[in-house]
């Protein structure tokens, strides 16, 4: 059948509403009564909250309700459950330490001004090379590396590397690094909670991830427990929030992501807020907050060590990453799983061992961004294929065609590759680009490797 | 609190601002006109551009005082009487949007340049939008549908 | 001085979430004017995926794209997904949506068959038309169809598709696993320019090929492409979160400090190739693209900066800083 739909270039769905301005964004969303919110940051990078005030902060006109730590019912997030919504522990500048709900942005900020926090500082680390180092200051308490199973990294192990470099005519060495990068989408964090009848809390979110995000919130606020209890909340809620609340996401349109709403930034604080305060509460987040207290691609230093045979081939990688994880696990254990798993690369090579580490450092926690941990996976295998082809006089083209995975070929995590198909990419790339490939080169095919199984 | 009298999209509006008020706070959040959008605050991203008489000016860093008497274009005033302007059709059809976020400053920009010079080339295009962020596209189809919006407009012309 | 040089990169990027037990589901309900509303989890970050998931739709139910309508609002009136990313949507959501599709349309078939004089499992759809396979002159509206079965035959014209994987658990020792649905493939050439006294990179040309199993929507995968490639140049010259990395002293506060490429940065002559490898399980062969397009330029850039001016720099951004830096350690 001839396909009428896919494949054509249909335009945008919703592209009508983009250009006329009807697109509604969260922040366009405006319920009447909703109270501001504004976040009082750490100042300090690292050390334990002693005295937490916020009393006079609390009797200022206009203010609504002030939660902390001690307001929130599980106060520990994510897919390793380490991050606490507001910090008791500080752990990076800038950490959330207590929200201010308020009439006006005014009133909010003036209330922030007033919250009194006093910490006994301690000394942080930044440096993951420094951090993993035995004696260096812990950022928390269970050690600087996360650990996968009894090993304080991610471990891909294939074949036998030692003996793969034994048959290596060269060993080639390389060390990248990939300095952070912030998503920066135009649209920054945004969250309106909104409370409304029968125990039912609308949220407004720009997440990326509903189901995921919406397990994580009802975690933090303990609904799925038996004893639940919002110990200090509702205090001025018309309803009876303690017997029944129900989370609804509301999901509109997302103002561009590259990974940066795709962990909670804004909607537990807002859900507390409107829960405490019984009211519409709005947060959106400052481009400065957005740059410097946002996840974000945390830096990588990667080293790799090739064996390659005189014709160019590939017979042994070893790689030993480091990640910056920042404060808190946030994706980071995923991240470092996803870039060990990809980075010997598009490359059939039978000897591959990966070390990765995902390091804590008492900065702001870095997580998911566009590529995870495939972005500099990819800039450190593909720089060392070009070294290596100008090292040994290889064209790079031909560097890449005769290692390229075939169908068939094993990754070394030991999946079996069907759909293959590097080599033609690359020469419908060559061919385009007016590369002209030597006919050994452009007859060349992804089909088996010739005596494969 | 002060009182500012000035048209919006057609639209004649009085609103009581406070004197550190800015255009975008009394377009966004006094008269619900949410085509700007905020995206910095600072003027540096081009989100919450509009047009203040003819000229392009970023409502973020416009004190709203400042703009008294004066004839605001949002996206929302860019169709007449129902019809879309050339540049939004092109935007549609030439997948000038992604996630929709720049678009609306992105098309004022755009107006803006083809107002004063209706045939411009690339170069002149990217230079007239170098100011307005677009994470999403490239830029490449929001240069192609200003170009495609120029040649659609003077083409109406000449016929 | 101005220095010319050429890079080349290549790319592999795994569609799905590595670990899998990742789940999406969608509804589709034919309205009695032939319409569809089409209910999924996933949200549409700007990638467009509302627009290729409803072009599945109306492929799969033979209707033209504007007929459907595709709804997200959130998590009480969405069926499941666990979210946008891993490169996923296209493949696993719209696995869901054609499955549900599909079940609408059967349900379709099965009103439409008798008065075609024909099974049901002869039938098929396109354009707004129900037909006999084998003999498409016999035909009748889908909207007639749609409308008998929900008025007059009492049926619900509703269908249920899921997206679901197992589990995999990775072993500790060897790191043996699943970790993905299918793989896409990438190569990319630039050109830079180098300017010797400034540190300043120009990308002069980018030419890209992604395999994207089967474009769903071409113009879509373009955007892609386009986006990643800018997003790419960004991290590979502009970029820096931590100029004084790993302290985290001087950093930029705003996009006044923090800069990304705007519309004069981008490379002065950009073009795309899109390759079709279908994928052995993705709706219509698809693989993801959305996350890979944007890791291929930054070796590229910088492979061809060394092409230009002979020096290696591991470190990205190619800040001109860091590039004047390399510059002069290599002459002394
Ligand atoms: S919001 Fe005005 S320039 Fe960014
Ligand atoms: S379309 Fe998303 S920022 Fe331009």
């Amino acid at each position: 059948m001839q396909r009428t739909v896919v494949g054509q270039r249909k335009k945008r769905y919703d592209g009508l509403a983009h250009v006329t301005g009807e697109t509604r964004f969260v922040d366009d969303v405006f319920i009447p009564g909703t109270l501001t919110v504004k976040v009082l940051r750490s100042q300090v990078v690292k050390g334990n909250i002693r005295r937490l005030d916020t009393s006079a902060a609390a009797s200022l006109p206009g203010v609504e309700g002030i939660v902390t730590h001690k307001d929130v019912p599980n106060n520990a997030f994510g897919l390793v459950p380490d991050q606490p919504v507001l910090a008791e522990t500080i752990r990076y500048r800038g950490q959330p330490i207590a929200a201010v709900a308020a009439h006006d942005e005014r009133a909010a900020l003036k209330a922030i001004d007033q919250i009194k926090v006093e910490v006994d500082e301690e000394e942080p680390v930044f440096d993951p090379q420094e951090a993993m180092k035995p004696g260096a200051p812990k950022v928390r308490p269970e050690g600087n590396c996360y650990m996968y199973g009894e090993h304080p990294c991610r471990k891909v192990v294939f074949g036998d590397v030692e003996a793969g470099f034994k048959e290596a005519d060269h060993i080639i060495e390389g060390e990248f690094r990939t300095n952070p990068v912030e998503h920066a989408p135009m649209e920054t964090q945004v969250s309106l909670a909104v409370p409304e009848g029968k125990g039912r809390l609308t949220i407004y979110t720009v997440s990326q991830s509903l189901l995921f995000h919406h397990g994580l919130l009802t975690g933090i606020l303990k609904m799925d427990k038996d004893d639940l209890r919002i110990a200090g909340l509702a205090e001025k809620a018309l309803h009876d929030w303690k017997d029944d609340v129900h989370v609804a996401f509301r999901s509109g349109t997302v103002g561009g992501s590259f990974g940066a709403k795709n962990d909670i930034h804004a909607d537990h604080v807002t859900a507390l807020l409107a829960l405490k305060t019984g009211q519409p509460v709005k947060w959106r987040w400052t481009r400065e907050e957005e740059t410097l207290y946002s996840t974000h691609r945390g830096g990588w230093h990667i080293r790799i060590r090739d064996g390659v045979k005189r014709d160019g081939r590939i017979v042994a990688r070893q790689v030993t990453s480091i990640r910056d994880a920042g404060a808190y696990s946030a994706l980071n254990t995923y991240v470092v799983d996803k870039h060990c798993f990809m980075v010997s690369g598009p490359y059939s090579i039978p000897n591959v061992y990966v070390e990765g580490y995902c390091v804590y450092t008492n900065k702001t926690p870095s997580s998911s961004m566009r590529g995870f941990g495939v972005f500099p996976a990819t800039f450190a295998c593909e720089m060392q294929m070009n070294k290596i082809a100008a090292q040994l006089k290889i064209d790079p083209w031909e560097l890449r065609l005769i290692n390229a995975y075939r169908e068939g070929d094993q990754t070394p995590t030991r999946r079996v590759l069907d759909s293959v198909y590097l080599i033609e990419t690359l020469q419908a790339c060559a061919e385009k680009a007016g590369v002209k490939l030597p006919d050994r080169l452009a007859s060349m095919t992804s089909e088996k490797r010739e005596g494969a199984a | 609190m002060p009182t500012l009298e000035f048209r919006v999209n057609g639209r004649d509006h009085r609103v009581e601002v406070e004197i550190d008020s800015t255009l975008l706070e009394v377009l966004r959040d006094k008269l619900r006109i949410t085509g700007p959008k905020a995206g910095c605050n600072t003027g540096d991203c081009g989100a919450c551009s509009v047009l203040l008489d003819g000229i392009l000016v970023r409502a973020c860093i416009t004190n709203a005082l400042s703009v008294q008497g004066g004839e605001v274009i949002t996206v929302e005033g860019l169709a007449r009487s129902g019809k879309l302007h050339p540049l939004q059709k092109a935007f549609h059809e030439h997948y000038g949007s992604q996630c929709g976020f720049c678009t609306p400053g992105m098309l004022l920009a755009a107006k803006a340049l083809l107002d004063q010079n209706p045939t411009p080339t690339v170069e002149e295009v990217k230079e007239a939008i170098s100011g307005n962020l677009c994470r999403c596209t490239g830029y490449v189809k929001i240069i192609d549908s200003i170009m495609a919006a120029s040649k659609e407009m003077s083409k109406r012309e000449a016929g | 001085m101005k220095k010319r040089g050429v890079g080349i990169a290549a790319a592999q990027y795994p569609t799905g979430l590595a670990g899998g037990g990742d789940v999406s589901q969608a509804y589709v309900k034919v309205n009695p004017d032939g319409t569809a509303d089409l209910f999924i989890g996933s949200v549409d970050i700007g990638q467009g995926s509302k627009t290729v998931l409803a072009q599945m739709a109306a492929e799969e139910l033979g209707i033209p794209y504007e007929w459907v309508r595709v709804h997200n609002q959130g998590t009480d009136t969405s069926p499941i997904c666990f979210g946008t990313f891993a490169s996923r949507v296209t493949y696993a959501t719209g696995n869901a949506v054609v499955e549900a599709a599909r079940e609408a349309r059967s349900i379709l078939f099965e009103v439409a068959a008798p008065s075609l004089q024909a099974t049901p499992e002869a039938l098929d759809a396109a354009d707004g038309k129900i037909f006999v396979r084998d003999d498409p002159g016999r035909s009748i509206g889908f909207r007639d169809v749609a409308n008998m079965a929900n008025i007059f035959m009492k049926k619900m014209i509703v269908g249920q598709g899921l997206f679901a994987r197992d589990h995999s658990a990775t072993d500790p020792d060897t790191g043996a696993c699943d970790p993905f649905c299918t793989m896409a493939w990438a190569a990319q050439l630039v050109e830079v320019e180098v300017d010797t006294d400034t540190g300043q990179v120009e990308v002069l040309r980018m030419v890209s090929a992604f395999d994207v199993g089967g474009a769903i929507n071409p113009m879509l995968v373009e955007g892609q492409i386009e986006g990643g490639a800018v997003m790419g140049m960004g991290a590979a010259l502009m970029e820096d979160l931590y100029p004084h990395y790993p302290t985290p002293e001087g950093q930029p506060t705003n996009l006044n400090t923090y800069i990304i490429p705007t519309a004069v940065d981008i490379p002065k002559k950009m073009e795309s190739v899109i390759v079709e490898c279908p994928s052995t399980a993705g709706p219509y062969g698809a693989k993801g693209i959305g996350e890979m397009t944007a890791n291929v330029p930054a070796p590229a850039i910088v492979s061809a900066i060394h092409d230009a001016v002979g020096v290696w720099i591991d470190e990205i951004p190619v800040t001109p800083e860091r590039l004047l830096r390399a510059l002069e350690k290599a002459d002394s």
